[in-house]
């Protein structure tokens, strides 16, 4: 591992430094096993493996994934995990013998109660660095609405993890909201240790021939390309309110749009979809960002975050 | 699974809607069974396309025209790179042939089988192939069965070549394991007259391919499985219960 004093590329979120700001964004990396036979994937800044339930889901019906030209895709996989126990016993070894930068685990909920239990196990493990709270899922006690819709929602689902954990509590919020600002701010005054955005754009696609969704569960997450500018803009204006790190998620796929994350205000950038149909683009971006910063004329990638 | 750039050869319409893409790379690694992601200019998501054969560098796509991503494929011209993410899925297990295989399979389910026949008659085995189409102007690949000297079956649902009906109608228990590749109809219609000593290659919509999204996952008697990853080949007895 290269050491950060001389690494131009490294970040810290928070407590946890990074050797470069490249983050897999959880669900389009597995735990790792799969990327670990195309690269080497310890070059990478930390990994967010696929967000975990207490129990084992299933998910949705079939077919789940939808096209969106070229500007990317709607998915509806519906949480399919093998649920916090298997993860911990079975899919954790494999990725701590594999991998040794930092881990951040993904959690989701359905409600409070679970939230609570899976990040309390999850404080357990040593080698997480950072819980990953995904709250754009439905809460079953109140009507089916995502806890991350309502900045009420969202602070308790913060409060709650914070209650169970030590480790530095990322909250992932949804852009399906119509002030992300408030939500963001809820959620740091709850005790966020650092945000995460955006998660998909809820999205549809329609075959016209069947005269029907192209997905069975109707409805999905867009993610890709397309969504870049929207993901930008959300981190800029939540930079522009909160303290706390940022990590920016949203269409990246090259090493110029890192640099636009970061100087948006990202301090780290996840890579989602991208990882699904260019299973090296992580490590293209990292080997990308060097002669990058020096056309740029940017001497360490951290003094850009948040500039413009 | 290696992501690399493949060399078109040729690309070739077969009938109507089926059309033949060769690639020139390296295949060293390739398996009855298995399939590739192909990248399509203009297009987000790589197209999923079983594989024909794979031999001496040579690497044979057959594939249907269903869409937007199929039909840019058609225009993909000799002499142009490819990048392909290849081998992926598991492939059939030949070692449970026994000596008098049974290969069955439907429409764009049929060019998984024409390597498998070419590996088991390698093998020495004597290879029975039932093929089924929708119309006699559907069927391709007839001729390269039996060139292989597989016994060959031809079924079309209007009788308008070749026995008429479905291949179940002509399916008997004169087998010593079956595989089989198809619709989902067509599956489950092999499994019930056939039973669950067999195996069948799953096709389902993707997102990666090699195992990361989830979005490909069947529900099996054994839990859930990745078509691409733990599949697409899979015993028929995991999807026994499938309807």
């Amino acid at each position: 591992m290269v050491k950060s004093e001389g690494n131009r590329l490294a970040v810290a979120l928070g407590d946890v430094s990074l050797q470069n700001p490249i983050i897999p964004a959880s669900g389009t990396f597995g735990y790792g096993v799969e990327m670990s036979q195309l690269y080497d994937i310890n070059i990478l800044g930390a990994l967010s493996f696929k967000g975990t339930t207490l129990n084992a889901r299933y998910g949705n019906a079939l077919p789940r994934i939808a096209e969106c030209s070229n500007y990317g895709m709607i998915n509806a996989v519906g949480l399919q995990n093998p649920g916090i126990h298997e993860v911990i016993n079975t899919q954790l070894p494999l990725l701590y013998s594999i991998f040794h930068q930092p881990i951040i685990a993904n959690v989701s909920g359905f409600s409070i109660d679970e939230y609570q239990q899976v990040c309390s196990l999850l404080d357990k493990e040593e080698r997480i660095s950072i819980l990953e709270v995904n709250i754009s899922c439905p809460n079953v006690h109140q009507g089916g609405m995502a806890f991350g819709t309502t900045a009420e929602a969202a602070a308790e689902v913060t409060r709650a993890v914070k209650q169970v954990t030590d480790k530095p509590v990322y909250m992932k919020l949804s852009p399906n909201v119509t002030d992300i600002v408030a939500i963001a701010r809820a959620c740091v005054e709850a005790g966020a240790d650092g945000l995460c955005l955006i998660n998909t754009v809820l999205g549809m696609r329609i075959d016209i021939r069947r005269r029907k969704p192209v997905i069975a569960n109707k409805y999905g997450g867009y993610s890709g390309r397309g969504i870049f500018p929207l993901a930008l803009r959300m981190v800029n204006q939540v930079a522009k309110s909160v303290s706390v790190p940022i990590i920016g998620c949203g269409g990246v796929e090259t090493a110029e749009q890192v640099v636009e994350m970061m100087m948006a205000g990202a301090t780290a950038v996840e890579i989602g979809a991208a990882n699904l149909v260019q299973p090296t683009i992580c490590k293209q971006i990292i080997e990308d960002l060097p002669s990058l910063l020096d056309e740029l004329k940017i001497n360490r990638i951290e003094d850009i975050i948040g500039i413009v | 699974m290696l992501q690399r750039d493949w060399i078109i050869v040729s690309n070739e319409r077969l009938t109507e809607q089926v059309w033949q893409m060769s690639l020139a790379g390296d295949t060293t690694d390739f398996k009855a069974g298995q399939f590739v992601e192909v990248e399509v200019p203009d297009f987000f998501l790589r197209r999923p396309i079983s594989v024909c054969n794979a031999k001496e560098g040579l690497l044979t796509l057959i594939y249907k025209v269903v869409g937007g991503g199929t039909k840019r494929m058609t225009e993909m011209k000799k002499g142009e790179k490819v990048s392909l993410l290849a081998p992926l899925g598991n492939g059939y297990n030949l070692c449970k042939s026994g000596d008098r295989p049974l290969l069955t399979g439907g429409g764009v389910g049929v060019p998984p089988l024409y390597m498998l026949a070419r590996c088991l008659r390698e093998q020495g085995k004597q290879v029975k192939v039932v093929l089924g189409f929708n119309t006699g102007c559907e069927v391709f690949y007839e001729n390269a069965f039996k060139s292989l000297g597989c016994e060959v079956e031809l079924v079309t649902m209007d009788g308008s070549y070749g026995l008429k009906g479905v291949v179940t109608d002509y399916l008997n228990d004169d087998y010593s394991y079956y595989y089989a590749c198809g619709p989902k109809p067509m599956l489950t219609a092999v499994i019930k007259k056939l039973g669950v000593e067999g195996e069948v290659s799953m096709e389902e919509r993707m997102g990666c391919g090699f195992g990361v999204c989830m979005g490909c996952s069947i529900e099996t008697t054994n839990g859930a499985k990745r078509v691409c990853k733990d599949g697409p080949v899979f015993e028929s007895r995991l999807i026994v219960e499938r309807s």
